[in-house]
């Protein structure tokens, strides 16, 4: 059951716990229960509303900054990653494989914000060997729902 | 005067009384449905995919009559993967343009003038023409709520005469929702092997069963071969526009019915089958994901119609449920009209299934979650106001 509730959840984090107890034949007791297991375990992490911002009329820019970092002795890229990770304009920091170590993901309100964040900011930190900026141009799909098309129904009222 | 050189037949085959609502229902706009018979998801994109990679590999010819050899093999290969059905490629299985092509076929092989066919309602609508086009009789078995719409040995036997051809089963059913388990398909096995008579098992909804297994008729002793199994990528592959289906059974039948498909419609649509070679041989784990979210709305629509006083079986098949409305002191017919009318949802009067679906509403969860709750809310609300006349 928890891995279908928070497969339900991911999917959309408003359904209530009686709700989701009837998509899962379960009681609303039980379903709450497990939510508060998983919160309180960190598993369920916070409840997130996914924004298409271009619509919202409201100018931001994003972008996916790879980076090559020197490891430390001692924490590897840990060290390094949560610095970075700790700068609020900061979305999202992954280690990864390849030709660079940490794919950094930012957003600013402007394009000279961001190239200021990585000059001032990410360049000049001791272990970070190199920064290449990849703007972000379009949104089609984030987190697995596709952006800009409001898919509708065009089926009859009515089909036996 | 044309209307008088029309084939006797087709003139006979009523129009149907109920049309008057599907029109209004159709032509209205803002309508909150539930009326709708076909998958909401599109095909998954694996499939679309190689579809569009056999255009572009030129694949734009007819293929054999009785279809592409990898398809023919690859549902050999399901139908015993499945449903323990072991049938020969060769010349055991025939690919047709859709179950509805298969249906069609397997009547006009079989019915001579005058031969009854016998179909358990309520049921899918094609099965009473699709007889009475082939010169046919179709004689309707109703089946009851009691019994969450399972069909009986005792209610089957006692309409079936010397002229009986064969016996039209439809499970998971459209439209109650309701299955055939194997102690039940047993029995009417069992009441059958003494009679000379055929089936035809419309399994079009076999992958759409939640916590129970398919069984598939075919599979039952002593009906391999006298059974034809009809099923498709319709419903299972959310592939309804593709047009594609299949008939496998006992090899005379499967002849006579290549000979109509031969003349008449020379090969299923070729890209459709290319797309459903794919289908069948990676898309099972989507056809899950689907149904584990078929299930989960089911659930919602079961809870939400008992909440509101309705009675309502447990529907564990196919993507319907159907709740009892008589109990308002209205046809079905009329619940439907009024509650289109009034709170501007459309569902299908259990009426358009056959007489013993009178008194119920079809309705369907082909539909995101969101429209099934506010489907819900109004049918809660227009439930309460009529409850509340009586
Ligand atoms: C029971 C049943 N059989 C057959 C069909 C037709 O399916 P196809 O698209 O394969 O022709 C339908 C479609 O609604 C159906 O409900």
């Amino acid at each position: 059951m928890r891995q279908e509730i928070l497969q339900i959840l991911e999917g959309d984090s408003r359904l209530s716990a009686a709700q989701i107890a009837v998509m899962l034949d379960s009681t609303e007791e039980a379903v709450q229960a497990e939510i508060s297991r998983l919160e309180e375990e960190g598993v369920i992490v916070c409840y997130h509303t996914l924004i298409d911002w271009e619509k919202a009329g409201r100018e931001l820019v994003t972008a996916h900054i790879a980076v090559k970092v020197t490891p430390q002795r001692g924490s590897g890229f840990d060290q390094t990653a949560l610095r970075i990770a700790e700068f609020p304009e900061v979305q999202a920091v992954f280690l990864v494989s390849g030709d660079f170590d940490l794919m950094v993901l930012v957003e600013g309100a402007t394009i000279q914000d961001i190239a200021r964040f990585v000059s001032t900011k990410l360049a000049v930190m001791d272990s970070v060997v190199s920064c290449t900026t990849h703007f972000v141009l379009k949104k089609f799909k984030q987190n697995g729902r596709l952006f800009g098309r409001n898919h509708s129904d065009e089926r009859p009222n009515i089909l036996l | 005067m044309i209307s008088e050189m029309l084939n006797k037949r087709i003139q006979e085959v009523n129009p149907s009384g109920i049309r008057k609502f599907f029109d209004i229902a159709n032509q209205m706009e803002n309508v909150i449905s539930l009326g709708v018979g076909e998958p909401d998801f599109a095909t998954p994109w694996h499939v679309r995919d190689e579809a569009i990679y056999s255009l572009e590999k030129k694949r734009t010819a007819y293929t054999a009559n009785a279809g592409l050899w990898e398809l023919r093999v690859e549902i050999a290969n399901y139908l015993e993967r499945r449903f323990h059905l072991e049938y020969d490629p060769k010349d055991q299985i025939l690919v047709t343009v859709g179950g509805s092509e298969a249906i069609d076929l397997a009547l006009r092989a079989l019915i001579n003038p005058g031969d009854e066919v016998i179909i358990p309602e309520p049921t899918y609508v094609s099965y009473r023409p699709a007889v009475i086009m082939a010169g046919g009789v179709p004689v309707a078995v109703p089946t009851y709520e009691e019994r969450e719409f399972r069909l009986t040995a005792e209610d089957l036997v006692p309409h079936i005469t010397p002229e009986t051809k064969a016996v039209i089963l439809c499970y998971p059913n459209n439209p109650t929702g309701a299955v055939m388990e194997r102690a039940d398909l047993e029995k009417i096995a069992k009441a059958l092997a003494e009679h000379r008579l055929l089936v035809i098992t419309d399994e079009i909804y076999s992958e759409l069963v939640y916590g129970i297994e398919h069984v598939s008729m075919a599979s039952l002793p002593g009906m391999y071969d006298r059974t034809l199994v009809i099923n498709g990528f319709s419903k299972s592959f959310a592939m309804t526009g593709w047009r594609l289906g299949y008939a496998a059974g006992p090899r005379e039948l499967l002849q006579a019915m290549t000979k109509i498909h031969q003349y008449t419609i020379m090969s299923a649509p070729t890209v459709s089958q290319y797309a459903a070679v794919e289908a069948l041989r990676h898309g099972l784990p989507e056809v899950e994901r689907m149904v584990q979210e078929y299930n989960r709305r089911r659930r919602v629509l079961v809870q939400g119609f008992r909440s509101m006083g309705l009675s309502c079986f447990e529907p564990k098949g196919a993507f319907y449920v159907f709740p009892r409305v008589r109990d308002l002191g209205m046809t079905s017919e009329e619940f439907c009209t009024n509650l289109l009318m009034e709170e501007r949802v459309a569902v299908v009067p259990g009426s358009a299934f056959g007489e013993s679906g009178e008194g119920f509403i079809r309705c369907s969860y082909a539909y995101s979650l969101e429209s099934l709750q506010e489907a819900l809310r109004r049918m809660a609300r227009f439930v309460e106001k009529h409850a509340k006349e009586r």
